[in-house]
């Protein structure tokens, strides 16, 4: 079973659809976790733009009102789980095993695992709305909306069992990384030589493994509730409707961290590149990431001001809040810093990495004005806090992700893209999202309360909401152009080279695209930034040996036979237990042989 | 748990094998998971609108009993571990299976005081100390049965010609890991639900 991939060995089946299915390679991982993550992301913004549609004017008739709040629930539950979690896991997959020098990540088939559970909790999560209809319970589904009595629809059964699909792909995915990064560092490569973007993804992996438990514990308690009639959450039998946000932001707080710091490690690794000079404030901004990951466990009640719990955990939320702003400041004056005073090449990366760190200050400036309780309380479910969200998650985790595509492009394919497409799409982008989420402010300072179907003439909503629908199609157009770029791109030669930025970390030292094995020789690290270093000092590349045996994992399909069996837990766990039983029998078969299969 | 790469048998940054930091970090998690569970119970405590109440029916003896069955299978865990690291298998096997056995025992006596309670009129819905009992322990239960799939199918493969192979001194002892922390976790929940008076 032995693949031997070196100089002379390069062969085994590498086209076709059996060879994507059972593939272990972290960069086919993370490509189809990355296309797949982007194609959520279109679905997502697609229901966005009807959600628009039926906003833009007064009485809007576009969406009747269930279906609304099914399009705006599908919208979050998309983008966060579907769109931006993925793209990050595709940047995950491809990067942290070529940015340390290894030559796959720690568990190749359990990260398959991860990839095919994921796409199996998306197409569930989807499927809801032919099967009877989709989530309509707001993303967070706060208690008693998502009861049986008040969400009669399985749409609420479909958020409870795709959400604990997802989790379990996430926390899979995780784990994987976590230990590749902590284990699998090259010589030389010590804790505080890593880029900032895996010390980011270090902290994703570690917000995810501790947050994700509660989300579960929640999530089932309520398919208890729902399925077997348990009170958690109802009030009529002595449940507690708050537990339920306590349970729920417990892990969604961390969660919007995991949703943003990938960007921020992103635009840490593009900017530094752009600048041609070192990254100003190196322990400083780890140090950052870390504490945000830390401080990020204790600010969830503050998503809960309104729902009385008392002046001393007010205050301490309160703090807790305004502290996290610290770190996050800290961070964008390191990126200041290491443009300050640079020569600064202007690509399309720049643009995206230059506008994240205008518009995340935006959101993050909004985002401290909720900290404090009063304020809160005028700000909660109204406008204001919606274009508070999508200035950091649009403005900032999309153009953060924008600006890796652009500038992980030619390591993935051997292309650049298109720098004058690019720019247009970037401007157009920018203009849009602005348009869409700035009048916003205005919209929920005038009163407009969120998740609202449609409002009358006659309460001055009307400019503003024709402003953002307006402004959410010039959105749509930006990333249209993306795509035309994307295809015109693909057509072209790929004639990028290996290193087009003259960049400083490792996966700039291996060919474009990689290898299966990534490098010949596993690099020496001598330096935070290693090929600068190598580079300055004239240290050569290391000689490849004539006789270079690299032995990489063969395929398998057990990863694709287990996620089959999940799909079919979930499935039954929606329908009937003998799907169920048959999805356990499946898991075990699948657990067996992938026990029993070699792996060298 | 035989997710072995080739990479994995050369040297790690650490010094631990990947599937030992993974193991770790995996029981990082699930101390969030038992303590969301926990601080449900807790929160709930005392809530419970109608009987049967927790003091009429908690039969503190036998669940004491079964708590000291599951403390001595850390026991024979330790034991099994010893034995594989020092390369005497016959013990290995042979506190393998008691483990196993004594695992087996503790659900045994889980299976007996849930149909007590249930006999006793106390069921998932009957109030929040029902409730939250049930899917607490319940969950415990859950995860001592996965151990003890998980041993099971350790003890199988040592009786193979192979045996466990190299790595067999690993994969008892990362076994173990998981098993001492279901453990500890018994522990904690028989100390919140069944002593601390309320």
């Amino acid at each position: 079973m032995a693949t031997a991939i070196g100089m002379t060995t390069h062969t085994q089946e590498e086209t076709g659809l059996w060879s994507w299915l059972t593939t272990v390679d972290h960069k086919r991982i993370g490509t189809v976790y990355a296309v797949a993550g982007f194609l959520f992301f279109l679905l997502g913004g697609l229901e966005a733009l009807a959600v628009r549609t039926q906003l833009a004017v007064p009485n809007g008739v576009v969406l009747d009102a269930d279906r609304y709040n099914q399009f705006f629930t599908m919208h979050a539950l998309t983008m966060i789980f579907l769109g931006v979690m993925p793209m990050g896991a595709g940047f995950f997959n491809y990067f942290i095993p070529l940015q340390i020098g290894a030559r796959d990540v720690a568990f190749p088939r359990l990260n398959a695992l991860s990839l095919w559970i994921f796409l199996s909790g998306g197409i569930l999560l989807n499927a809801s709305f032919f099967l009877g209809g989709a989530p309509n319970g707001g993303w967070f589904g706060y208690a008693p909306l998502s009861s049986i009595e008040y969400a009669k629809t399985s749409g609420m059964n479909f958020y409870v069992v795709a959400l604990l699909v997802l989790g379990l792909s996430s926390l899979m995915a995780s784990l994987n990384f976590a230990v590749t990064i902590i284990n699998m560092r090259p010589p030389g490569m010590s804790m505080m030589r890593l880029p900032v973007f895996i010390w980011m993804t270090l902290v994703v992996t570690f917000l995810l493994i501790l947050s994700l438990p509660v989300l579960t514990v929640a999530l089932l308690q309520l398919y208890f509730d729902r399925m077997w009639g348990t009170a958690f959450f109802s009030p009529a039998a002595g449940g507690d409707p708050i537990l339920w946000q306590h349970l729920f932001w417990i892990f969604g707080h961390p969660e919007v961290y995991v949703l943003i710091l990938p960007s921020m490690g992103i635009v840490s690794e593009v900017l530094p590149v752009m600048a041609r000079k070192p990254l100003f404030g190196y322990s400083a901004i780890v140090f950052a990431g870390a504490s945000i990951g830390v401080l990020g466990f204790g600010v969830w009640a503050h998503h809960m001001f309104t729902t009385g719990l008392g002046p001393v955990p007010q205050v301490v939320f309160s703090a807790s809040t305004m502290a996290i702003g610290v770190p996050t400041g800290i961070k964008i004056f390191n990126w200041l810093g290491t443009m300050y005073g640079g020569n600064i090449r202007f690509v399309t990366a720049t643009y995206y990495a230059v506008a994240f760190i205008a518009l995340f200050t935006i959101g993050g400036i909004s985002g401290v004005m909720h900290a404090s309780p009063p304020v809160d309380g005028q700000h909660q479910d109204s406008y204001f806090v919606v274009a508070h969200l999508h200035y950091v998650l649009v403005g900032g985790a999309i153009m953060g992700i924008f600006s890796g595509i652009y500038y992980w492009f030619p390591k993935m394919t051997g292309r650049l893209l298109d720098e004058k497409l690019g720019m247009i799409s970037f401007w157009t982008m920018f203009a849009g999202l602005n348009l869409t989420f700035f009048p916003m402010h205005f919209l929920g300072l005038a009163g407009m309360p969120r998740r609202i179907y449609t409002y009358d003439a006659d309460l001055g909503w009307d400019t503003w909401n024709m402003v953002a629908t307006l402004g959410s199609y010039t959105l749509g157009i930006g990333i249209l152009l993306f795509l035309v770029n994307f295809v015109i791109t693909m057509r072209k030669p790929a004639d990028a080279g290996n290193d087009p930025w003259g960049g400083a970390t490792l996966e700039w030292a291996t060919t474009s695209p990689p290898p299966a094995h990534n490098f010949e020789v596993i690099p020496e690290v001598r330096d935070r930034d290693p090929l600068w270093y190598d580079r300055d000092h004239n240290i050569a590349p290391a000689v490849v040996p004539e006789h270079n045996h690299i032995h990489m994992p063969p395929p398998s399909y057990f990863p694709l036979i287990i996620s089959l069996g999940v799909l079919l837990i979930a499935v039954g766990a929606l329908s009937h237990l003998a799907v169920t039983a048959l999805g356990v029998v499946i898991v075990l078969y699948g657990i067996w042989g992938w026990a029993l299969e070699p792996t060298d | 748990m035989a997710a072995a790469t080739h990479e994995t048998e050369h040297h790690t940054s650490t010094g631990v094998d990947n599937r030992k930091v993974m193991m770790w970090t995996f029981l990082a998690s699930e101390c969030l998971f038992f303590g969301a569970l926990i601080s449900t119970y807790l929160i709930y405590q005392g809530q419970s609108l109608v009987g049967p109440y927790p003091a009429e029916i908690l039969n503190i003896p036998v669940t004491s009993a079964s708590t000291f069955v599951l403390l001595m299978s850390s026991l024979t865990m330790v034991l099994a571990v010893y034995g594989a690291q020092h390369g005497r298998l016959g013990m290995m096997k042979l506190m393998l299976l008691s483990t196993i056995l004594l695992g087996i025992g503790f659900l045994g006596f889980q299976a007996y005081e849930f149909t007590e309670f249930v006999h006793e009129g106390l069921g998932l819905t009957t109030n929040q100390f029902g409730m939250t009992f049930f899917v607490l322990t319940g969950f415990h239960g859950t995860h001592v049965f996965f151990g003890v799939l998980y041993l099971l199918s350790l003890l199988i493969a040592s009786n193979r010609r192979t045996g466990l192979g190299r790595d067999r001194a690993l994969h008892m002892d990362i076994a173990g890991l998981y098993w001492h922390f279901v453990d500890i976790v018994w522990i904690v929940i028989f100390t919140i639900i069944y002593l601390i008076p309320h």
